[in-house]
């Protein structure tokens, strides 16, 4: 086992405690256990609780996540220290995890530890300008895209980049160093985990033709009328809205624009939801404005449709998240940094 | 002539996620159809169905599925039961769950509903690995969108039964993925195992009688019940049924993962599916085919073995998580062993003396073996050891420290000697002058 200790006294900062962004989510996730059963919601909360207090558990930390759980600190601690993913002293702005375990290891993990070593620095050091410390950790799990690493940021999701060289390591260093973040998953160019080259399986087009529906279940003991559920008001609502986009395949963007439009008969003044014929109502907005969106993220809402500040303020919470749906990227993102409320002052400014 | 799975067999359909993995492309590839119809069919339908499919358990042990199902009480006491899905993948060379669950997750969702109905459990807790970020999100989209469309929820589905479904997660440990650590983990304490007896199914997550399935298990439920059970058990052999998602890591050309039937020849699925191993067949050294835990095979039983339960027991070795390890000529193959030995020293979780001290002790003769600065004796000493941790803890791990090293010494015993004597031989012999 691996003995994993606090951060000695001097690292620790005098004050620290917990926002109420990640009060509210903790308290979300204590929601989820049977009644005096709160305490199962720990490692969420100290999870919650590293991203809130910079990437690591100072132990003033770890008491208020006791305190807001009602829990004896040294319950927390034996946790904190137990599971690796803690860090219990500072890390960089960019802590990097990268997987040495055999797979990994095979297919040559030891020259990309070369490439932190020699860009970052030894181990569980932070580099000088704050900015990168880098860790050697076990299987992360992700072997068919060995070699992997995994990049801790202030976002709640840490993505997973696969597939490395010491080459596409370095360009992912120099794009973090000029403040890009890169595009996660397989840095080689392959889908996922399918064979590089493409999938060898699953490539028939009829696989995905609307499935032959179900007449009755095989071996069956009791007669069982099988439509009785679609016909469930629910059920019926459910699929309604969700037909148009069925059909048109893993773009869960499709359906809506019709959606829009009709709203944008109704009442003129109301800008589309989409604008999927590029910027036809004026010169598109600098997107880059709200901050948050770098010219990536501007480039990406471009293509789905989206150029004016207006069309921002509109959004509700359901497009938020459809639209985090389909940059699948950083979710949490838009409603951090508040993108519909500084689109909402743009677009009073602009007017 | 080996028959290969067709396309329209396979069960994970957007394995590679080329497709929508959202509600609607997941009714369009087949999920959620008819599963209110398979709740009316009652409990023992469900149970029974999955027997007679032969499934058994994906996350390594092989234990049949609908066999673990009917140890939970028959009725429910004062006590409520759980569902506990083992979403913690962290055998390293595995990475197939994580697939399953960024892809098609609703398949897992609507087989969470269907094996709590048939064990009479209202909710479902899904477990994954604190570092599946990713996975966890879409997961949850996925729990929403299911809860939104009245899939699950209160009358999952039209059938009268209300059931919920939560995503937790934990924080890089793999001896959470043992199901009893797992369940301490939930509770909110340190991932340490437990006793057994009482097994989970009397007394598990928060002293309830819980069941405590892999991802890739109930995940395939579903579609078995759609298919029928005797579709199922068409693939592979007696005892060893169904179909299966390999993942191939190492030295191929092309990695990756893929579904199969079992017992397809070790062979054939790598030259099939994952372009042969890096400079031909005869450049193959050894194939770990289970995930790190279970021993490796050297070349002249790989040419043959089939991948199944039975035929890899046969050779001393396990299925495990169907996680294909494949090192080439080129491999230090001690070296390679004792980064497992270091994985199982770091991942010990300190409870029972002989997994703590033993973990250690092995990483570090493994470390010398790996320079040849070892006496030939302690081969058999190092054998002597693992024999010693083996059994000798509460729960799998110790024993799946042992493993690697003794197939290591089973079939390359010769490469540690004859490191051992390069290593001699290099050096000063001193020898006490006759007096």
């Amino acid at each position: 086992m691996s003995a994993r200790r606090l951060a000695p006294a001097a690292q620790q900062p005098a004050n620290a405690s917990l926002s109420s962004d990640a009060l509210d989510k903790i308290a979300t996730w204590t929601r989820k256990y049977p009644e005096g059963r709160q305490r199962s919601a720990l490692i969420p909360a100290l999870w919650i609780a590293q991203k809130d207090a910079g990437g690591w558990l100072p132990e003033a930390i770890l008491r208020a996540v006791g305190d807001r759980l009602g829990m004896a600190y040294i319950r927390v601690y034996e946790v904190a220290t137990f599971y690796t993913m803690f860090n219990l002293a500072p890390v960089g702005e960019f802590h990097i995890q990268l997987c040495g375990t055999t797979p990994c290891w095979l297919r040559g993990s030891d020259a990309l530890k070369d490439v932190l070593a020699r860009r970052v620095g030894p181990q569980n050091t932070v580099s000088a300008d704050g900015k990168f410390s880098w860790l050697e950790v076990e299987c992360l799990g992700a072997c068919a895209n060995a070699p992997m690493m995994q990049l801790s940021t202030d976002v709640d999701e840490d993505p997973y980049y696969e597939d490395l060289t010491a080459e596409s390591l370095d360009a992912i260093l120099d794009d973090l160093a000029a403040g890009k973040m890169p595009e996660r998953g397989p840095q080689n160019g392959r889908i996922n985990s399918a064979p590089e080259g493409g999938p060898l399986t699953l490539n028939s087009k009829d696989l995905y033709k609307a499935a032959k529906k179900l007449t009755k279940l095989p071996n069956q003991s009791k007669k069982v009328a099988l439509t009785r559920h679609a016909d469930d008001p629910k059920e019926k609502r459910a699929t309604k809205g969700g037909a148009a986009s069925a059909a048109a395949e893993n773009k869960p963007f499709a359906a809506k624009p019709k959606r829009a439009t009709q709203a944008a008969d109704e009442k003129i003044s109301k800008p589309k939801l989409l604008y999927t014929d590029g910027p036809t109502d004026g010169t598109p907005d600098d997107l880059k404005k709200i901050k948050g969106i770098g010219p990536k993220f501007e480039g990406d809402l471009n293509a789905k449709g989206i150029y004016y500040y207006r069309q921002i303020a509109a959004w509700k919470v359901k497009d938020v998240k459809a639209v985090e749906a389909v940059m699948e990227k950083f979710p949490g993102r838009i409603a951090r940094d508040e993108w519909v409320k500084q689109a909402k002052a743009l677009a009073k400014a602009a007017s | 002539m080996v028959q290969l799975l067709k396309d329209e067999d396979r069960i994970f359909k957007n394995l590679y996620g080329t497709q929508d993995w959202g509600l609607d492309g997941a009714r369009q590839r087949g999920a959620w159809e008819g599963t209110g119809a398979m709740l009316e069919q009652g409990r023992d339908w469900i149970i029974d169905q999955v027997k007679a499919s032969g499934l058994r358990g994906r996350g390594g042990a092989g234990f049949p599925t609908g066999l673990k199902w009917s140890f939970m009480p028959k009725e429910v006491g004062e006590r409520p039961h759980y569902l506990v899905v083992n979403a913690d993948e962290s055998e390293p060379g595995t990475c197939k769950d994580r697939e399953m669950m960024r892809h098609d997750p609703h398949l897992l969702i609507e087989g969470c509903l269907i094996a709590s109905f048939a064990m009479q459990a209202h909710a479902a807790y899904i477990y994954l690995r604190g570092e599946y970020t990713f996975e966890r999100q879409r997961l949850q989209a996925a729990v929403e969108q299911a809860y939104a469309a009245g899939l699950i929820g209160k009358n999952a589905c039209g059938s009268g039964w209300d059931f919920d479904v939560y995503v937790h997660h934990g924080a890089g440990a793999y001896i959470c993925g043992e199901e009893t650590a797992l369940l301490e983990s939930l509770e909110g304490k340190k991932g340490q195992p437990r006793l057994k007896p009482p097994f989970p199914a009397n007394s598990g997550l928060y002293g309830c009688p819980t069941t405590v399935n892999n991802v890739e298990s109930i995940a395939v439920v579903p579609t078995i019940l759609r298919k029928g059970a005797e579709w199922f058990s068409s693939f592979g052999r007696d005892n060893n049924k169904g179909t299966k998602v390999f993942s191939i890591s190492g030295h191929v050309n092309k990695p990756c993962n893929v579904e199969e039937a079992l017992s397809i020849p070790l062979k054939t699925l790598i030259e099939t599916h994952a372009g042969g191993v890096r400079g031909g067949w005869d450049n193959l050294k050894a194939i770990i085919p289970g995930g790190s835990s279970v021993p490796l095979l050297p070349k002249e039983i790989c040419d043959t073995v089939l991948m199944d339960f039975d035929a890899l027991r046969e050779h001393q070795s396990g299925l495990g998580t169907a996680a294909v390890i494949v090192m080439d000529n080129s491999t230090d193959i001690v070296k390679a062993i004792a980064r497992l030995s270091y994985f199982y020293k770091h991942e010990s979780c300190g409870q029972c003396t002989p997994c703590r001290e033993g973990t250690g002790w092995m990483w570090r003769v493994m470390e010398r073996m790996v320079r040849g600065e070892a006496e030939i004796g302690e081969i058999d000493m190092l054998l002597d050891v693992t024999k010693q941790v083996e059994g000798h803890t509460i729960c799998a791990l110790g024993d799946a420290a042992a493993w690697p090293i003794q197939g290591l010494i089973r079939h390359f015993r010769h490469e540690i000697e004859d490191r051992i004597n390069l290593y001699r031989s290099s050096r000063p012999v001193f020898v006490q002058a006759a007096e």
